[in-house]
């Protein structure tokens, strides 16, 4: 094990799929030379050479197009996406085209694929730098998407993604490149579809995923010094839902809370608890609730943008409504 | 018989194919049979039957919603590309696809797009992989003149330019973006002005003249396997029919159409050709005409018996 | 699907015996359930042709689900219904009726719901535990937001009586269901079926025993009398006579032969005298001897051995589980002195037989004798009588065992 930061984790990973597999490459904007704006690349391009770490003209929907052929030619191309919040240049490549292609061909164009972008706000970058967009891409037959939150996982999930056959898409919170932690640098992919439970607990399901897991086990700890017990699970991978993980541990708390930071309206959130109250609508004790981001284009200054996203105060006042009303 | 001349008859019983096809289509098309939006390509055959002549087995071709020709001239069979559009499970897309998105990866048809210019970054991937894992393929990528007001039109040319990546773009200048235009939709119509902004070899070439299409295609091709990098065509051609099977043409004069067909339908002009060279007699014109027919009988037949995909079979195929 | 026990919620539907279009006969069997306690014949309450069956052969429904329609005699088929082939002229008119529906006259109400008028708010998970315990939500007090009654809170009243709730009225429908996921064997079911009734006559009746012994040699002279020139298949057990006893005492005491409903007692209409009946690979089944108070003593023994083939080869009907007001267990095989029961709710009263051996007896001149002796033992449910008549019924019940000849 080895004390990385969640950018070493996503750069380590990396750095074991452009060496070891020919067909591999990273492209983007400003990957190479600058070692990308989060520094997650520093140091590849040196490493590894310009065949294998492309930075591109800022045109995302001709890149991730590009990395879309690419993947259909045989190629196995990371692209990786600046934020989310350019990634809605790519849209209709992404939609169009990655989640399309097999199905419309009858099965036979395969696009083994991987995004990488990063998501979220929280460091007052103002509204169109700060979306959270994860459920747009979730709502998409014909991709996955994961959204790692630890270290660990930054690694293991990126290598799962890399080795599934199909377009995936990893989302990697702002706010999650200088985390720390434990990580096995030997560690294999991580299955994707598959939640994790981070924290056991009786009385409320607290579901969450990227940035917002460090908060939701915050919030956890708050609400056992108030003596309410909450498991946090971490969804790890937004499509597919692992809806049996999520129903296992409702089933036994009976309450639900879902932490997103996309807007409550249309979110991820609300697919989850639909699910949920679908499901095991005869294990609730409370009607599930939400933290969500407020419906405003997310603000610049600290305390606007602190009052529009889910804090942990926000999550502990909800769970605690969820437990004792 | 001389190899042009038995090229040349070839070209023309090609064109003749994808036009008997076509002509098919739209009688069926009127029955029912085929549903969904159909684009034909009559009096565009010239450019699909010239630019893929000049390819070889280990090129891609990347093609709009308007690509039948591409599709057939690719060697796609004519019963899967009917099947296709009858949406039949024995289609070459197994009935998700349609007119608009034939399929066939083993001939390197990478389909038929129908976002326009949605094609263009896929098309710079293809040759991307092809570079990237050193295969000596070429990327044909054909679009029409709607696509250059595209954003991914300039940006696929300039990244391809950037990459040196041996894409072949063929544009289809019918001179209508759908029913819009080409002054109406080009602040600088001359399209062949573009590409070489981006550093790209460009050509304009009488989409008309088949085997005119054929050379400038096999130039570019050429060029693109000794010095690596893309290249431009700008086929200057017109569609007989309209844009697609629900469309009034107000956007256009009748007499403009009737002009082009009649002075410059590709089919009759490489005929006159033919003829005037004494390189195809009548019987074997009247031959050449009555083998179509029977393909095109086939594929009707085909693709009538050919089964629908079981609905238990929805889902398949979205993913791996 | 009929419900057959006050602790049965679902049953499954083995084999039907009648098809579409065939005619039914009133008692005729018409279908065979797998439930808790194994299989089940059910028969039909009405007469005509069945028109429908509603329920699939190996499908799984809850109580209260019908099963098949009937179409009564007369009546008319319904808007495109095909005529059913082989059906005879209709001649009498009636309405259609659904076979296996509980009779409201026959068997003690089975729904699920709880009583909805004043139900206070509670979640879906209470209202699920509530179903399968047959907890009232009506009497558990609410502990979440708002006073919402959670899981726990029904939880606790099953557990524990729910300190902080108040106490529960009795159940409609106990648990059978298994927990999902689970597949139990029908000795498992049986077994749960039988924890769960117990479990709430515990949980539920405040019990009060009294007992009474008596010198039996009255009846055991009588039974050994009535043998001697009886043959084999004709010969009367004691326990036959101890049946008869119980059923004549009930004429008198018909707040033993009464359920507890909605916190009153409600007298039954008939005596059924349920009858606990052990199965030779464990478990136990109470079927009931109907309208046993108009049986004379060879009649209920014929009963009584009819049932008991019929419990330990797994030819029950439907009626016979569910009708009875109040039971009889008798351990005096098994060699056990006296037997204090629970009551099997919703009825209020259990009459237990220990053996009869020979004691020493203190007859009615003073003097010490041998005399074949037998310990009754009343259980019944505090809310619905008291000690004092329990007594007294008993006493009625020895009576007729020391004057067989007034009850036979």
């Amino acid at each position: 094990m080895t004390r990385l930061t969640y950018r070493e984790a996503v750069r380590g990973a990396l750095r074991q799929i452009l060496a070891s597999d020919p067909r591999a490459f990273l492209l983007g904007e400003d990957v190479g030379k600058y070692g990308g704006a989060y520094a997650v690349s520093k140091g590849l391009l040196a490493e590894l050479g310009p065949a294998k770490v492309r930075d591109t003209p800022l045109c995302e929907s001709t890149f991730v197009g590009a990395g879309i052929g690419a993947a259909i030619g045989g190629a196995r191309p990371i692209v990786e996406v600046m934020t989310v919040n350019f990634s809605l240049l790519a849209l209709d490549q992404i939609v169009n085209n990655a989640a399309t292609l097999r199905h419309m061909s009858g099965g036979q164009v395969a696009v083994p694929l991987v995004v990488r972008m990063a998501t979220g706000a929280g460091r007052q970058l103002a509204a169109q730098h700060s979306h959270s967009l994860e459920n747009w891409y979730a709502h998409v037959p014909g991709v996955k998407v994961v959204a790692p939150a630890t270290p660990q996982d930054a690694r293991d999930l990126l290598l799962a993604a890399y080795a599934d056959p199909n377009p995936v898409f990893v989302f990697e919170h702002v706010l999650s490149y200088p985390l720390e932690g434990e990580v096995d640098e030997t560690s294999g992919a991580a299955p994707l579809g598959r939640a994790i439970v981070r924290r056991a607990g009786t009385q409320l399901t607290i579901v969450a995923w990227g940035g917002s897991l460090p908060k939701a086990l915050a919030a956890a700890e708050a609400l056992a010094a108030e003596g309410v017990d909450a498991a946090v699970i971490d969804l790890r991978t937004l499509r597919p839902l692992d809806l049996e993980a999520i129903g296992a541990s409702v089933r036994a708390t009976r309450r639900l809370l879902v932490v997103d930071e996309g807007w409550k309206t249309g979110s991820l959130a609300g697919e989850i608890v639909a699910q949920v109250v679908e499901t095991v609508f005869f294990d609730l004790d409370a009607p599930p609730a939400r933290v969500c981001s407020r419906e405003v284009p997310i603000p610049y200054a600290a305390h606007l943008e602190a009052a529009a996203l889910p804090s942990v105060e926000r999550i502990v006042a909800a769970g605690r409504g969820v437990v004792r009303g | 018989m001389s190899p042009a001349r038995e090229h040349a008859v070839e070209l023309l019983r090609q064109m003749v194919l994808v036009r008997r096809f076509e002509e098919k289509c739209a009688e069926l098309y009127g029955l029912g049979k085929i549903r969904g939006f159909l684009h034909l390509y009559v009096g565009e055959e010239a450019v699909a039957a010239g630019v893929l002549a000049a390819l070889g087995p280990d090129d891609n071709v990347l093609a709009t919603y308007r690509e039948h020709g591409q599709a057939l001239l690719r060697g796609v069979p004519p019963g899967a590309v009917m099947a296709e559009m009858f949406g039949r499970a024995n289609g070459c897309s197994r009935g998700r696809g349609g007119s608009m998105h034939l399929f066939d990866v083993e001939r390197r048809f990478h389909g038929g797009h129908a976002i326009v210019g949605g094609g263009l970054p896929v098309a710079v991937g293809l040759a991307l992989a092809d570079t990237h894992l050193g295969r000596a393929g070429v990327t044909a990528c054909f679009f029409g003149d709607g696509a250059t007001a595209e954003g991914e039109f300039h940006e696929s040319l300039n990244l391809a330019a950037l990459w040196r990546l041996p894409v072949l773009f063929v544009c289809e200048n019918n001179l209508y973006a759908m029913g819009t235009a080409l002054e109406r939709h080009q602040a600088v119509p001359d399209l062949a002005a573009k590409p070489p902004t981006y550093g790209i070899p460009t050509e304009r070439v009488d989409g008309m003249d088949v085997l005119a299409v054929e050379d400038a295609a096999r130039r570019a091709v050429e060029r693109m396997r000794a010095t690596p990098g893309p290249a431009f065509l700008e086929v200057r051609t017109y569609r007989f029919r309209a844009h697609s099977m629900y469309d009034a043409e107000l956007y256009r004069d009748k007499a403009e159409v009737k002009r082009w067909a009649e002075e410059r339908d590709p089919i009759r002009l490489l005929d006159d050709d033919l003829r005037r060279r004494g390189w195809l007699d009548a019987d074997a014109r009247a031959a050449l005409e009555r083998g179509v027919e029977q393909l095109v009988r086939d594929a009707v037949a085909e693709a009538e018996a050919g089964p629908l995909e079981p609905v238990e079979d929805l889902e398949r195929d979205v993913l791996a | 699907m009929p419900s057959l026990g006050a602790d049965m919620e679902a049953g499954t539907l083995v084999a039907w015996r009648k098809r579409p279009g065939e005619r039914v006969t009133r008692g005729e069997i018409v279908a065979e359930l797998d439930t808790d306690k194994g299989v089940i014949e059910v028969e039909s309450f009405h007469d005509g042709v069945i028109e429908t069956l509603l329920v699939a052969e190996g499908e799984r429904v809850p109580v209260g689900t019908p099963l098949a329609r009937i179409q009564a005699p007369g009546a008319p088929p319904p808007p495109g219904a095909p005529p059913p082939p082989g059906a005879a002229a209709p001649s009498v008119a009636g309405a259609p009726s659904v076979a296996g529906a509980p009779s409201p006259a026959a068997a003690p109400s089975a729904a699920a719901a709880p009583s909805a008028a004043a139900a206070p708010r509670s979640s879906p998970a209470a209202r699920r535990l509530a179903r399968e315990l047959g907890v009232d939500l009506g009497a558990v007090r609410g502990t979440g937001p708002g006073g919402v009654i959670t899981h726990d809170d029904v939880a606790a009243v099953r557990r524990d009586g729910a300190p902080g709730a108040t106490p529960p009225a009795p159940a409609r429908v106990p648990p059978a269901a298994p927990p999902p996921g689970a597949s139990p064997t029908p000795g498992e079911r049986m077994r749960r079926a039988i924890a769960a009734a117990m479990e709430r006559s515990s949980r539920e009746v405040p019990h009060y025993h009294v007992s009474l012994t008596i010198d039996a040699r009255a009846a055991t002279e009588l039974v050994a009398r009535e043998n001697e020139s009886r043959p084999i298949e004709r010969r009367l057990v004691v326990g036959a006579l101890l049946l008869r006893a119980v059923a004549a005492a009930l004429r008198r005491f018909p707040e033993m032969n009464a359920r507890w409903e909605d916190g009153r007692v409600v007298p039954a209409a008939e005596v059924h005298l349920g009858v606990a009946i052990a199965l030779r690979d464990g478990g136990l089944l109470v079927p009931a001897i109907e309208h046993a108070d108009r049986l004379g003593l060879d009649a209920t023994m014929e009963a009584l051995a009819d049932l008991t083939r019929r419990a330990r080869s797994g030819e029950l009907r439907s009626g016979d589980l569910s009708r009875g007001t109040l039971t009889v267990t008798s351990l005096g095989e098994r060699g056990v002195d006296a037997v204090a029961g629970l009551v099997y709710p919703p009825q209020v009263a259990l009459v237990g037989f220990g053996r009869v051996a020979p004691r020493p007896w203190v007859d009615e001149a003073g003097g010490l004798c041998v005399r074949p002796v037998l310990t009754i033992t009343l259980a019944a449910d505090h809310r619905a009588s008291d000690g004092h008549r329990g007594g007294l019924f008993l006493t009625e019940i020895a009576r007729g065992l020391k004057q067989p000849e007034t009850i036979r």
